[in-house]
């Protein structure tokens, strides 16, 4: 009873300019859209060769693996979990297709291994949520801690980087002109993240299941398949992204992609999707994608080391969480 | 009479712009015992929320021994005297039940550090004061509900509490406990304790209250002494209307088995539940809070995976594992909590009747609009639900709305059987009786209906048969023609 | 319930004795005092910040950003001791001790009064401490030879047999035992992560008391930072990387409820003690101290299962309740 005061206490978001001219302007996707923009030209500004197709292509290296990840984890956030162990299981994922390829295996079985290993880490996380009843938090910062470990573990301060040369057309190779593989990869997946969001069953099922988990089940929703199955697609997106980045490099160490479990989040939450879940758009998601990526590498063009970019993510995530919850009160508290 | 120690005069109270309280007005006397008494969603909580610092009125004053104060805490609460027990048993389940007791106020010795031998003793002599049946040193976790609620009455006790609120304490207790109970609070009267005794329940409210209160729609409706009211008065008072308006009697002809249980049993929750009901039939589940009711619905439902026993629809056995076997199988289930169990409130009115039935309404998972917006708009206006459109967040309806929004929704899937768990739980009057109306229309029309309720006129009214629970068990199942109140508090209160 | 955690803890004090024993039959001198010392020595920072950890951790919130803290902090009172080596390491303590509680605040005050999960709130901290030590160092390293003798000597010092650092542990411990039994901020850290709705009903703010763990956890880890780089001896940008995973991996292990509310000092000490005997026994029995990172990382995701399973037995049984 308590707590049903307490939905009806707490205060109704901002729905009230929902309709009339400036709705679409008051929009998350529009004021990130409008960020975009400005970051381009910024950078357009800052650098002649900005504007260079092939210097733009290079632009979306920085950010694309990451990107791909971020896809399936707005999903997963959107269903009130996090997975915190996606950069290690990229690191995994990087060992085990090191290992094969000292071993003399094709690029296509060793690009296999690299999206298996990582559909099974991530299988193993989504067993630990939904049969073992672990919060995800915890049960993917000890994951996190496990998947790294046993990179280090068979590698130590090692390096594989026996790749085949075909191998690096994942993380090198273009499609169609300045188009790369990563980049098209990336755009292809957006496409059919936000078909299955927004227009099909599925992405029905993933807002009620984020909005109100109980009345879910409640409503013959399978919500632990749901779960286990998005924990299970971002393990299989980290492998991915581990190809990419694998191919990219064309090395394996086990601190490859240290850190970058926070800049998938914080892609997702200034992508909009709520971390306390429900809300959010793919668009969101690309959108910041590209303002992350834009504004990383406009900060790399004035020689502002990585270091310090981390500040300005940290900042970010904060920020976008903080600014709606400072705003919605300074609205409820105008009114009468 | 002794003057009123404690006087609420015109309170009022908004959330978000629901008005919870219009004007609540109250007056607490020493030594005696008033009985506050209302429907669900009367103000009766809000109020409580009031008194005891965790709401600021918007309007209105409260008085003590005539001056004005203000409750900004729960500590301010407690300074004044003011001390409440909830229906809920606010208590801490990791914590022992010495350091329940004096969780807000522990004892401490000369340097500033807790003093547990003297929290210890003292709780021992509190508890043993009210012959509780436990040590100082047990985890409260460990405690049945009516346990936890001595602890309460132990923790008013330990700040010399003058004014004690108790909010439904009986709710979930025995027959055998309440007396107990009543046994505490005519101690607490005579020491001059004035209580505020909220409850629903006319036979205690008699036989333990000395001056009512009632609360219809945030607003007082009326007070005076219970020996000059009968259970009509207050009864009119409360709903504003006489009794035998509000539940149509449902007609319709009897019909062949749609749901028969046999031998359902749980681990730990329920044991051997056995019935069946037919087309055209409404079947009644009464039983206390904490009887095994909703459990026992929920295992149906497919909600309690480790519940066994078989479980035919319509004569075809059918093995439920999840709630999806059961909507298959025509078995639809409408939870008691509304809020968090029944609708999507976050989501439009559409998503919320088109969730269940997303597979009818899509091909190749893609979900088709304008069969939502059909089926969405059939339902909804056959159960007349107030709206502004398709596309309004459900949590912007008032909870009888709300609640319409969760029978459409299950309408929609064309079951055999309807479980509603405390269908009209804190809805007013007037949705209430459409949601009455509109089950009779549904059993004329072929659909078995079961009614879990904690309200015996509900019960009553609406029920051919009644099942009685207790203490995870069915007792009996009664038929109309023999139930009688008296008849039914009997069974479920395992007298 | 404390009859579980109590045997709980004697059962990983049985592990914990029994990985001691067998480390010393594969490597003898392993269980000789001297070397016994030597492990608490290096696991002394471990247990000071998982016993802070596990305040946070009471009232349901968790604090990612110790190690970012710890290495800034650390950072800071290296460059002021390198700057003014003569000031000694009083200021030193002291100031360490309120850089952490500022940083620590930063994190409370965005949970109290934000409501923002602290997860995020962390994680954005944890990224944003980390790239200050690169704005205030501009990436340089200060070194042992920068650092005055006071600074690097406190805590080398030793008394009946252990280190100062150690002896900081145990006081640490002593200090996590009575704030958490005997004091009035201690118990009610366990009723706001108990019930936090019902903390409200008794007049305490749930979100104050994490406020309060947040600032704890920050001067501790701010006061470790000093331990730290003088401990190692140097100040870097990587310091401590990583280093709040094995924080709240000693705390899970030690059975401090991530959902709030339980947990005890003894646990939280002997889940740190096991972290810091398997990173000492490893090398000595011929493992890669590689693998230290695989193994802390398997004991966490098992703690956190057993834990959990604790977690989902139900409350109220009926059927139980009608026997009574």
């Amino acid at each position: 009873m308590i707590a049903a005061e307490e939905v009806k206490k707490a205060p109704a978001a901002p729905a009230a300019p929902r309709a009339g001219i400036a709705a679409p302007l008051l929009r998350w996707e529009s004021v990130l859209l409008l960020c975009v923009v400005a970051a381009f030209a910024v950078n357009a500004w800052a650098s002649p060769y900005f504007l260079d197709i092939w210097n733009l292509s290079d632009a979306t290296f920085n950010f694309t693996e990451k990107a791909i990840i971020a896809l399936p984890m707005a999903l997963l956030i959107l269903v009130r979990e996090i997975d915190i162990s996606v950069a290690s299981i990229i690191a995994l994922s990087s060992v085990v297709m090191g290992l094969m390829a000292e071993a003399g295996f094709s690029t296509p079985v060793i690009a296999l291994a690299g999206l298996l290993t990582g559909l099974l880490a991530g299988a193993f996380n989504g067993l630990l949520v939904t049969v073992f009843r672990a919060p995800s938090i915890v049960a993917t910062i000890g994951t996190m801690s496990l998947f790294r470990g046993i990179a280090y573990a068979v590698l130590g301060d090692g390096v594989l980087k026996a790749y085949p040369a075909s191998f690096a057309w994942f993380g090198q190779g273009y499609v169609w002109g300045p188009l790369s593989f990563e980049f098209a990869l990336f755009l292809g997946l957006a496409v059919v993240f936000g078909i299955v969001l927004h227009r099909t069953t599925v992405g029905r099922r993933l807002y009620a299941i984020g909005s109100n988990p109980t009345a879910a089940i409640f409503s013959g929703v399978a919500v632990d398949r749901y779960r286990f199955a998005l924990f299970a697609l971002v393990g299989l997106a980290a492998g991915l992204a581990s190809v990419c980045l694998t191919s990219r490099l064309g090395s394996t160490r086990p601190s490859i992609a240290t850190g970058w479990e926070l800049e998938v989040i914080t892609m997702v939450v200034l992508g909009g999707v709520s971390i306390l879940g429900g809300s959010g758009t793919i668009v969101g998601v690309v959108l910041a994608a590209f303002l992350m990526g834009l504004v990383t590498f406009g900060l790399g063009l004035i020689n502002v080391p990585g270091v310090v970019m981390q500040i300005v993510v940290g900042f970010l995530l904060i920020l976008v969480v903080a600014a709606p919850i400072v705003i919605r009160r300074a609205l409820s508290r105008r009114r009468p | 009479m002794a003057a009123p120690s404690l006087r609420l005069s015109d309170v009022t109270k908004s959330f978000s712009g629901v008005r919870a309280l219009t004007n609540g007005s109250l007056e607490l006397v020493p030594g005696q015992v008033t009985a506050l008494i209302g429907e669900n969603g009367a103000g009766k909580s809000t109020l409580v929320k009031i008194l005891t610092g965790v709401h600021q009125p918007d309007d209105g004053t409260i008085e003590l021994d005539g001056a004005p104060i203000r409750i900004r805490t729960a500590a301010d609460a407690k300074r004044h005297g003011i001390t409440a027990i909830h229906q809920e048993a606010v208590v801490f389940d990791d914590l022992t039940v010495a350091e329940n007791i004096f969780a807000g106020e522990r004892p401490r010795n000369r340097i500033g550090l807790v003093d547990w031998r003297v929290m210890r003793s003292r709780a021992a002599k509190l508890l043993a004061d009210l012959d509780a049946p436990f040590d100082p040193d047990v985890r409260v976790g460990s405690l049945s509900i009516a346990q936890k609620h001595l602890v309460q009455i132990a923790r008013a006790l330990a700040v010399d509490a003058r004014i004690v609120i108790m909010d439904e304490p009986t709710a979930a207790l025995s027959h055998r406990e309440t007396e107990d109970l009543f046994a505490i609070i005519r101690r607490l009267r005579a020491e001059g304790r004035a209580v505020l005794f909220i409850s629903h329940k006319f036979e205690e409210i008699f036989a333990i209250a000395d001056r009512y209160t009632v609360f219809r729609d945030g607003a007082a409706v009326g007070a005076g002494r219970v020996a000059d009211a009968t259970k009509d008065d207050l009864i009119r008072l409360m709903v504003g209307r006489s009794v035998d308006q509000i539940f149509p009697k449902a007609v319709a002809a009897i019909g062949e088995e749609a749901l028969a249980v046999e031998g359902l049993s749980h681990p730990t929750e329920f044991d051997d539940i056995s019935f069946s009901v037919r087309r055209g039939e409404i079947l009644g589940i009464y039983g206390l809070v904490g009887s095994g009711r909703s459990e026992v619905m929920q295992a149906i439902f497919g909600l309690q995976p480790q519940a066994r026993g078989s479980i035919r629809v319509a004569g075809q056995t059918v093995a439920i594992r999840r709630p999806h076997d059961a909507i298959r199988a025509g078995i639809v289930y409408v939870p008691e909590d509304r809020q968090h169990q029944g609708a999507i409130l976050k989501l439009p009115i559409a998503h919320n009747i088109a969730l269940p039935n997303l597979g009818q309404l899509s091909r190749a998972s893609f979900v088709s609009l304008a069969g939502e917006r059909a089926l969405a708009g059939e339902y909804a206006s056959r159960l007349q639900v107030r709206m502004s459109g398709l596309g309004q967040l459900v949590e912007e309806l008032s909870g009888g709305n709300q609640q319409k929004v969760v029978i459409a929704k299950w309408l929609a899937t064309g079951p055999r059987v309807l479980i509603l768990d405390e269908p009209t739980k804190g809805i007013d009057v007037g949705s209430k009786a459409a949601v009455h109306r509109f089950m009779s229309e549904l059993v004329s029309q072929g659909l078995a209906v079961v009614m879990v309720s904690s309200e015996l006129p509900e019960i009553l009214g609406m029920s051919d048969r009644v099942a009685v629970m207790a203490r995870g068990r069915l007792r009996r199942i009664v038929p109309r023609s023999e139930a009688t109140a008296e008849a039914i508090m009997q069974v479920a209160t395992d007298a | 319930m404390t009859q579980i955690l109590k045997n709980r803890d004697a059962l990983l004090a049985l592990v914990v004795a029994g990985l001691i024993g067998a480390a010393a039959l594969a490597y003898p001198g392993f269980a000789a005092p001297g070397n016994l010392a030597g492990v608490l020595d290096d696991t002394a920072i471990l247990i000071i910040l998982a016993l802070a950890q596990m305040l946070v951790i009471l009232t349901r919130a968790v604090d990612l950003s110790v190690a970012a803290n710890l290495a800034l902090t650390g950072m800071l009172v290296a460059m002021l001791n390198a700057a003014w080596p003569s000031g000694g390491v009083l200021p030193i303590l002291v100031l360490s001790v309120a850089i952490g509680a500022a940083l620590g605040a930063v994190n409370g005050l965005l949970v109290w009064r934000l409501g923002i999960p602290s997860i995020v709130v962390t994680l954005g901290t944890l990224s944003i401490y980390r790239g200050m030590i690169f704005v205030v160092s501009g990436g340089a390293w200060v070194n042992s030879h920068r650092m005055s003798p006071e600074f690097l000597d406190l805590i080398r010092g030793t008394f009946l047999g252990l280190t100062i650092l150690s002896w900081f542990a145990v006081a640490a411990v002593v200090a996590a035992a009575v704030l958490l039994r005997f004091t009035v901020v201690g118990r009610n850290l366990f009723v706001a992560g108990g019930n936090p709705s019902a903390a409200a009903y008794i007049g305490v703010d749930a979100g104050r008391m994490q406020f309060v763990a947040f600032v704890v956890s920050g001067a501790v880890a701010g006061l470790c930072g000093y331990f730290w780089v003088s401990r190692y001896a140097i100040a870097y940008v990587e310091v401590a990387l990583g280093f709040e995973l094995q924080v709240i991996a000693a705390c899970v292990i030690g059975g401090v409820s991530i959902v709030g509310g339980t947990g005890t000092v003894v646990g939280v000490v002997l889940g740190a003690l096991f972290l810091g005997i398997v990173k000492n026994a490893l090398p000595l029995v011929g493992i890669s101290p590689f693998w230290q990172m695989a193994i802390a990382g398997a004991v966490i995701t098992a703690a956190v299962v057993l834990n959990a399973a604790q977690v989902k037995a139900p409350s109220r049984r009926i059927l139980k309740e009608a026997e009574a």
